[in-house]
């Protein structure tokens, strides 16, 4: 008998969850303030969990770990979930490995967005419903929404070739416009090129709690449906045979995985590769079943970016790298990984 | 034919592709439990017409299932009663073949749900059954082209729908298994009551498995009845642009090309 999927499953998961954990734990131990190393995690837990911990630390170091670690670990977890299971859910969506969750303009039309309010004095990328998080919100809708639009009208059967050309299209329009937007008011051109590489700026939990709604409906809904995702493989005529429908399912899976990463974007830029170079780790490593490689993206991810963030704020200490640089670093070499394993099979 | 309602029933179908037509007017009633085989030369409308059944293009007149029209069914309800083995399946990377095989559950499972215990089961059986069994844990992109032929069968048995149509189902295969998937699905339909309807080149196995041959030339019914009446060198020799030899062989009908056409010059012009 074979080892089969639950077993398996299970202690997959369990060490994706320690991964997350270990992540966790390190990024809220290191940073410039140095702070008693057990306490912190006792202070965390106090935080986390509905009971009474005494950790021990006085005010201003609880509030350290409170209102600047915490939240930022939070939103590290939020945002390598949100972008690193939509990009498995595109790749699966368009059966095409070099989907990632910006694949359908999302990336264009956030920049977009955020430009606009950047230039415009409207707001600075933090606080509650800042201008630039909802600007960029909404261009990264827009820009699928146009999309979506471009290839139906393209191509009646709505074909995964036909949106990923429609999402060339509408992202180059965008930029254009960016472009055009940002180089006639280059007094905010700092602004908007920070933005573009990503960061997770806290202003204490604020930022979490606009995106959590998002990314856990997102999550679960993405997690359960990824069975279908194993069914589109087959291609659309073979997976309608086989009862799936395909328009539906795949107008359902784009829109929950833009809404997911439109979010992110909006609290944190453009952080690139994570939507790309996690899935394929998790797939390299436990299986290309969507059943496995959705659900440990959501833990991988989450885990990942929380590191890739430690690095940001602490390379450069006290300046602060931008975390779409990091990503990049140890993104841009993946692909030689998934190169030299597409050319084993 | 009896008074039941036929499995499947395909009236007055038509398919238009841009300006070409690729049938014509086909209209066939199958009844449940039987085996129809559509023979045909290349770009006479085989697949075209099982496509048709299967709802996966559009076409101009009505199929039935049990008698209900396939457009009045969602792809779900639909993948319920008639499964599909297309003659090019998409193989996808990195999946083995019980979860391949166990895509064949879907029309049983609940859009958000996995497939569960008995579906396994199922699954594991259909595999013993095509002699797959050592092979569970392969990934499909790595077997033999039978093999593969063999799994894709497997996932529209465990669909357990009635009715399964089957694209030029033995074309990757050796004559053992050939015969031992035919015999499989001759078996199925004589103790599950499924209907079938395949196409297929070969004519000697499509007279031998099939109870009725249905021959299709440019997207229109040339004949349809038991191989004896439509395996007839005038027909095939008509349809195909072939010259052959039809003989019996213990109740079998045996087409055989002719390596040295008599009277070549004939079929010339004078």
């Amino acid at each position: 008998m074979n080892v089969r999927p639950a077993a398996a499953r299970v202690t997959w998961l369990v060490g994706a969850a320690a991964f997350v954990l270990f992540a966790c734990a390190l990024a809220l131990l290191i940073g410039p303030t140095s702070i008693d190393r057990s306490s912190i995690l006792l202070e965390a837990l106090d935080a986390v969990l509905p009971v009474d911990v005494d950790s021990g630390l006085n005010d201003r170091q609880a509030s350290i770990v409170r209102t600047l670690r915490l939240p930022r670990v939070a939103l590290g977890l939020l945002v390598g979930a949100a972008l690193s299971t939509a990009g498995a859910t595109f790749q699966g969506v368009f059966r095409n490995p070099l989907a990632d969750p910006y694949l359908l303009g999302v990336a264009a039309g956030g920049g977009f967005g955020a430009t606009i309010a950047f230039v415009y004095n409207l707001g600075d990328g933090r606080g509650f419903l800042d201008m630039v998080q909802i600007f960029a919100f909404i261009g990264a809708l827009a820009a699928v929404g146009l999309t979506w639009t471009m290839g139906v009208l393209g191509d009646r059967t709505r074909s995964a070739s036909s949106l990923i050309l429609a999402g060339v299209a509408v992202a180059s329009f965008f930029t254009a416009m960016q472009t055009y937007l940002q180089q006639a008011n280059t007094d905010d051109i700092r602004q908007v090129y920070s933005w573009f590489l990503g960061g997770l700026n806290t202003s204490g939990w604020v930022e979490v709690t606009q995106l959590l709604p998002f990314v856990i409906v997102g999550v679960i809904v993405l997690v359960l449906a990824s069975r279908s995702l194993d069914v589109l493989a087959v291609g659309d005529d073979e997976a309608t045979m086989l009862g799936l429908s395909v328009g539906r399912t795949r107008i359902v899976l784009v829109v929950v995985a833009s809404l997911l990463t439109a979010s992110a974007v909006a609290v944190s830029g453009l952080i690139s590769f994570v939507g790309l170079i996690i899935p394929h780790t998790v797939r390299l490593l436990f299986g290309a079943s969507y059943r496995i490689v959705v659900p440990m993206s959501v833990a991988v991810g989450a885990g990942f970016l929380v590191l890739c963030d430690l690095i940001a704020r602490t390379a450069l200490s006290p300046a602060e790298l931008p975390i779409g640089v990091v990503t990049a670093f140890f993104g841009a070499p993946f692909f030689v990984v998934i190169l030299r394993t597409a050319a084993g099979r | 034919m009896s008074q039941t309602v036929p499995a499947v029933s395909v009236q007055q179908v038509s398919v238009h592709v841009k300006k070409a037509t690729l049938l014509n007017n086909v209209s066939i009633d199958v009844a449940p439990g039987e085996w129809l085989s559509i023979i045909g030369p290349n770009g006479a409308g085989k697949s075209t017409l099982l496509r048709s059944i299967a709802g996966v293009i559009e076409c101009a007149g009505i199929v039935e299932i049990a008698g209900t029209p396939i457009a009045h069914l969602s792809s779900r309800q639909r993948a319920g009663l008639v499964s599909w083995v297309p003659q090019t399946p998409t193989i996808p990377v990195g999946m083995n073949v019980l979860d391949y095989v166990l895509l064949g559950r879907t029309p049983h499972l609940h859009p958000l749900s996995s497939p569960g215990k008995a579906d396994i089961e199922i699954a594991r059986r259909v595999i013993d059954d095509l002699d797959l069994t050592g092979l569970a844990d392969r990934l499909v992109e790595t077997l033999s082209g039978g093999e593969r032929q063999r799994v894709v069968i497997g996932r529209a048995l465990v669909q357990e729908s009635p009715v399964i149509l089957l694209d030029e189902p033995t074309s990757a295969l050796d004559l053992g298994h050939q015969q031992e998937v035919l015999q499989l699905l001759d078996r199925l339909r004589s103790t599950g009551d499924r209907t079938i309807i395949s196409t297929m080149h070969d004519l000697t196995l499509a007279g031998q498995f099939a109870d009725r041959l249905m021959l299709l030339a440019a997207g229109e019914i040339a004949a349809t009845g038991p191989a004896s009446t439509v395996l007839t060198s005038e027909l095939i020799e008509t349809h195909y642009r072939a010259s052959v030899n039809v003989t019996t062989v213990d109740g079998a009908v045996l087409v055989v090309p002719r390596i040295h056409p008599p009277n070549s010059s004939a079929t010339k012009e004078p």
